[in-house]
């Protein structure tokens, strides 16, 4: 159980620290320093509780318990005062909605509010914690640089980095607690953490428009937050042997038609933290905070415990309409955000709407909740989470160094920035081809839904949806390969110690695949079979293909060797006219003429603005339907 | 170990079937345009010529991916014949693609660059219906390996008629046959030249041919699991389709990519409501 | 390697049209049609230099194409040759006195062939081609030669030292 303390404590004791740390030097140690403390110890975690299955800790509570009211009071306060400073009532009524009910909580049933075990930790914890603890820190490591060089190019921002390095290590506190909590009080304490963190981090830079789309996250996710302590008030006012506020007796309840009604609610909860249609604008307007803030919403945190909490709960949608219901927001919004992916050009407009849609997959999982669709849903946590921190810090670099991070912009990084593009190249490979983590996950989740009656609908959407997918990434992936001539290097520059983070998280991509059958026996599927009582794996000889090709993607490049350093070097073929290699040509009248190659984005297809209101409407309903089949199923 | 002889047997003797089917398909074209056409080993002669030119490049890296492309399309269909999990051979199969792709951006060409938008529009087309031909696969027998599928002894094509049209229509783009040849044609001239072959030549280009070879051969292959419960009405339902193909490929002009996208994709629905049916009827049934 | 000679059975021709009255290309075009059917001889026309083997012109050079002959030259691979359709393609013909243009084919590019005529008949033309084929395959056996003695030289080279 220390260790688990340890992970929550110790990063709130580093924020507070990093409070008064000015230099950058020392805050880099600093923030290395506590990376690698809490690495190691979410390895140690893994170690040690690994084969033990749940455990679970009484933990102290009382004063903690009233702790945790009197913070949420004072965050209450906090976003009435910023509300009101904002001009934005519907946050501070959303606030004042939620702290009603918590008061009211604590009066009407306090003497239920107890759960017998506090914490606990599982192997999906455990996978939880690695991601955070792994993922999580090396971005804050990245980060530290990063922030140097963003407050360099950004003079007008107001320089708050002590106030940032604060945040983010409250934010990973907050997300240790949130998967080692039993209590769902906790649980929803730390969910609100997590709000006012990605709060504050997504309005970092003080503009007008950091401000909006702050109070755009803010105000969805206190929609779910809300949401969240009705769940807990219909829950505590169950008998608690049917449920209560203890997390493990919830998912056994003998009583499942009573809790599904709180549970669906949790799930809608879950819905809006992992930003599915219709909250999916809060993701894309984060996007105007500094890119580790992304990288962190993105991978590790934040959107992770939207979908945890709705893996965690899919064993109480599994096999219920309500569930179902849910599973089709997730699979609506997977084909809607892929598609509108195809249209966009900034690449972290891409990022974040492949990351929609890879969350919208996970939530289709979840919510049909079979035992496979739960191991699917689990590894695709894992690979996407590994895969999207790389692309956002890469596109970080990227920008950066280049002053865009336009994908036309791209073009040539091969010749440009050639380690970036290699890293860049990995991360787009891990999100969509095989034998990638995310294509493994797709795959088995086909393999999964074909099992599940109706599951066809699901078959269709990831058929549709793989197949954009490809498209947007490969056409991404081209343009960082081009072989521009008579373009300058400019990889060097950019401080050295950020390529450490990159290298590790491109290994670990790497390594992800290869390790991917232990991932899969070690914690996957005894979670699985612990829940469910059966579990899937892939077969071995599968797993064996899959090693194969990954072992010939890593040699084929060796291959180069083979080509004749003597081949004859032809400019590219412009329909004769005469042109340099970097595709200059004599034009009419004697003038040089320049020709330019441009993706397709088939706007009047895949726009946001043809495919976001019907895809959000579609949700809504399907939102509703899970409610009403829920009340129904009472 | 029937497995690896099935790999093997693929790896070895797919390239000369894959070439005699192409020569056998100018020949059957020029008959239909009212000429006499090459020689039936024609496209041997081809492959051999372009080994013995020149090598002549934009980048070096192109050949890195046309490498690539082929051993990869090498691999899955290799796969296939020895039996593997359908799922994993159409992934493998789209990853080959990819490699393909990323050689013609890689050179930095327009008219490669519009070929490989358009091979990825194709790619985008075709992909939903041939995933929906696996599931179809499992939903009659129950597995999604070639092995146990072949070995079924019900006709899948009398469960999964609308499944084989729709496959009919992405096999006439996986075969690059009009009407969409959009992203590099085997016929004369088109608007965007080669379109992704535009800038590979001599040996480069003969892998790509080989590649095709390769890749005809496993598609056929996926034709001929439609009909394995009987192996004498599979080859000639194989061949059937096959000139069906060719004619098709006569008798139409190049579509627009759209017309693509949607062929593609409505093909896809009718797949769809195959499957759809399929499962009320087994739900019904059980 | 060199005994295999492909090249002479497929043949992949180029057509580029440098200021013709388009007498000539319709006799090229001609040569495709059933009734000549020149894929017969594995002759393809594809449009592209990059796969060509044989660069066929029609018509005279004139100043505004005199760069692109010369670039579709440059851009086909090795080995490579250049038939001449046609008396303009030859030496300007009945066009050779205009201000514009600068004469045959061969004030750019060395040229193998030339087919006379006007317009060139399709038998001719295939003649022509056929002409070409054999000076393709002398040039290939030159090009393999010479990789040949060069691969030696070095060998020599290697041992020596």
């Amino acid at each position: 159980m220390q260790t688990l303390l340890f992970l929550i404590v110790f990063p709130i004791l580093v924020a507070c620290l990093l409070l008064f740390v000015k230099r950058t030097t020392i805050r880099y140690a600093v923030v290395a320093l506590s990376a690698l403390a809490i690495g190691g110890a979410s390895i140690y975690l893994l170690m040690r509780y690994a084969f033990e299955g749940a455990v679970y800790f009484a933990a102290p509570s009382g004063a903690i318990d009233l702790a945790m009211v009197a913070i949420e009071m004072g965050l209450a306060l906090f976003i009435i005062y910023m509300g009101a400073k904002f001009r934005n009532y519907l946050a501070i009524l959303l606030a004042v909605i939620q702290a009603a009910l918590v008061v009211y909580l604590e009066m009407t049933f306090s003497g239920s509010l107890h759960a017998a075990n506090n914490l606990f930790i599982d192997q999906f914890s455990i996978i939880m914690a690695l991601i955070i603890g792994l993922i999580g820190s090396l971005i804050a490591v990245y980060a530290v640089r990063y922030m140097e060089t963003y407050h360099h190019h950004h003079p007008e921002v107001r320089d708050r980095q002590t106030f940032f390095f604060f945040v983010t290590f409250v934010f990973l506190a907050a997300m240790f607690g949130l998967v080692f909590s039993n209590n769902l009080m906790w649980l929803f304490f730390f969910w609100e953490i997590t709000t006012i963190s990605s709060f504050l981090l997504i309005g970092y830079s003080e503009t007008e428009e950091a401000t909006k789309n702050a109070f755009r996250a803010l105000v969805m996710n206190l929609l779910g937050g809300v949401a969240f302590v009705v769940a807990i008030v219909l829950l505590a006012a169950t008998e608690p042997t049917s449920g209560g506020i203890d997390l493990a007796r919830v998912l056994a309840s003998p009583d499942a038609a009573v809790v599904l009604i709180p549970v669906v609610l949790i799930g809608f909860a879950g819905i809006t933290k992992a930003a599915l249609m219709p909250f999916s604008s809060w993701l894309l307007g984060a996007m105007v905070a500094p890119t580790p803030v992304s990288a962190l919403l993105h991978s590790s945190t934040m959107v992770k415990a939207g979908v945890y909490i709705l893996v965690r709960f899919s064993p109480v949608f599994a096999g219920t309409f309500a569930g179902f219901s849910i599973g089709l927001v997730g699979g609506v919004t997977f084909l809607v955000a892929s598609a509108i992916a195809i249209s966009r050009s900034d690449a972290k407009s891409v990022l974040a709407y492949s990351t929609i849609a890879n969350l919208g997959l996970i939530a289709a999982c979840a919510g049909v909740g079979t035992y496979m669709l739960v191991w699917a849903a689990i590894l695709l946590i894992v690979f996407h989470a590994v895969a999207k921190a790389l692309l956002f810090l890469g596109t970080g670099v990227i920008e950066q160094r280049t002053g865009s991070r336009n994908i036309e912009d791209m073009e040539g990084l091969i010749v440009r920035m050639p380690k970036m593009a290699v890293m860049m190249f990995i991360g787009i490979a891990g999100m969509f081809l095989a034998p990638f983590g995310m294509l493994i996950s797709k795959w088995a989740a086909i393999e999964a839904f074909v099992q599940v009656p109706f599951g066809l609908i699901f078959i269709a959407i990831l058929a549709y949806g793989s197949a954009v997918t490809v498209f947007f990434w490969a056409k991404w992936m081209g343009k960082l390969v081009t072989v521009t001539q008579n373009t300058e290097r400019v990889e060097k520059g950019f401080f050295e110690e950020s390529w450490a983070p990159l290298y590790i998280i491109t290994g670990l991509v790497i390594a992800a695949v290869f390790l991917f059958p232990v991932i899969s026996s070690m914690l996957i599927e005894p979670y699985v079979l612990a829940i469910y009582g059966v579990t899937a794996h892939l077969a071995d000889a599968n797993v064996a293909i899959m090693l194969l090709m990954m072992a010939l993607l890593l040699i084929l490049p060796v291959s180069f060797l083979l080509f004749k350093r003597t081949a004859r070097h032809l400019p590219a073929y412009m329909g004769g006219r005469p042109a340099t290699p970097d595709l200059h040509f004599a034009g009419s009248l004697g003038l040089t003429r320049e020709a330019q190659t441009r993706n397709y984005y088939l706007t009047e297809y895949f726009g946001e603005a043809k495919l976001f209101r019907p895809g959000a409407a579609v949700c809504i309903v399907l939102i509703l339907v899970s409610w009403i089949l829920a009340g129904v199923a009472l | 170990m029937n497995w690896l002889i099935g790999a093997v047997l693929f790896l070895i003797l797919a390239p000369i079937a894959g070439g005699l089917i192409a020569g056998i398909d100018r020949k059957i074209t020029a008959r239909m345009q009212g000429r006499v056409g090459p020689p039936l080993l024609q496209p041997f002669y081809d492959v051999g010529k372009l080994f013995e030119k020149e090598r002549a490049v934009v980048t070096t890296a192109q050949n890195f991916y046309v490498l690539a492309y082929l051993i990869f399309i090498a691999l899955s269909g290799a796969l296939f014949f020895a039996g593997g999990d359908l799922l994993l051979i159409v992934f493998a199969f789209t990853l080959a693609h990819v490699f393909l792709v990323l050689g013609a951006y890689a050179v930095h060409s327009p008219y490669s660059h519009i070929g490989a938008e358009r091979e990825l529009i194709q790619v985008m087309a075709y992909e939903p219906m041939i995933i929906l031909a696996a599931v179809g696969f499992y939903m009659v027998s129950g597995s999604f390996y070639v092995t146990e599928i072949a070995a079924t002894t019900v006709p899948a094509i009398l469960y999964l008629p609308g499944v084989f049209l729709g496959f009919a229509v992405i096999l006439t783009i996986k075969l690059r046959k009009s009407p969409f040849d959009i992203s590099t044609s085997h016929h004369a001239h088109q608007e965007i030249v080669k379109g992704i072959t535009t800038e590979f030549s001599g040996s480069t280009l003969a892998q790509v041919e080989i590649a095709h070879w390769y890749e005809n051969v496993f598609l056929l292959g996926f034709v001929f699991l439609f009909f394995a419960w009987n192996p004498v009405i599979g080859v000639v339902a194989v061949a059937i389709t096959y000139l069906a193909e060719i004619f098709v490929d006569n008798v139409t002009a190049r579509a627009r990519w759209q017309a693509a996208l949607k062929s593609g994709w409505l093909a896809t629905l009718l797949g769809i409501a195959n499957l759809a049916i399929l499962s009320y009827m087994m739900l019904g049934g059980a | 390697m060199s005994t295999m000679a492909f090249l002479k059975r497929s043949p992949w021709i180029l057509h580029y049209d440098a200021s013709s009255c388009n007498g000539c290309d319709i006799e090229v075009l001609a040569c495709l049609t059933p009734l000549y059917d020149v894929e017969r001889f594995g002759i393809i026309n594809t449009g592209n230099p990059k796969h060509a083997d044989i660069l066929m012109i029609t018509g005279g050079i004139n100043e505004l194409n005199r760069a692109v002959v010369r670039n579709l030259y440059e851009q086909m691979p090795e080995p490579k040759v250049v038939v001449a359709i046609g008396i303009c393609a030859a030496t300007g013909g009945i066009f050779r006195e205009c201000y514009n243009i600068a004469g045959g084919v061969d004030k750019v590019i060395p040229v193998d062939v030339y087919v006379p005529g006007c317009a060139a008949r399709p038998e001719m033309i295939i003649d022509g081609v056929v002409a070409a084929l054999s000076i393709l395959e002398e040039k290939r056996a030159k090009m393999t030669g010479a990789a040949q003695i060069k691969d030696d030289a070095r060998h020599a080279a290697g041992e020596s030292t």
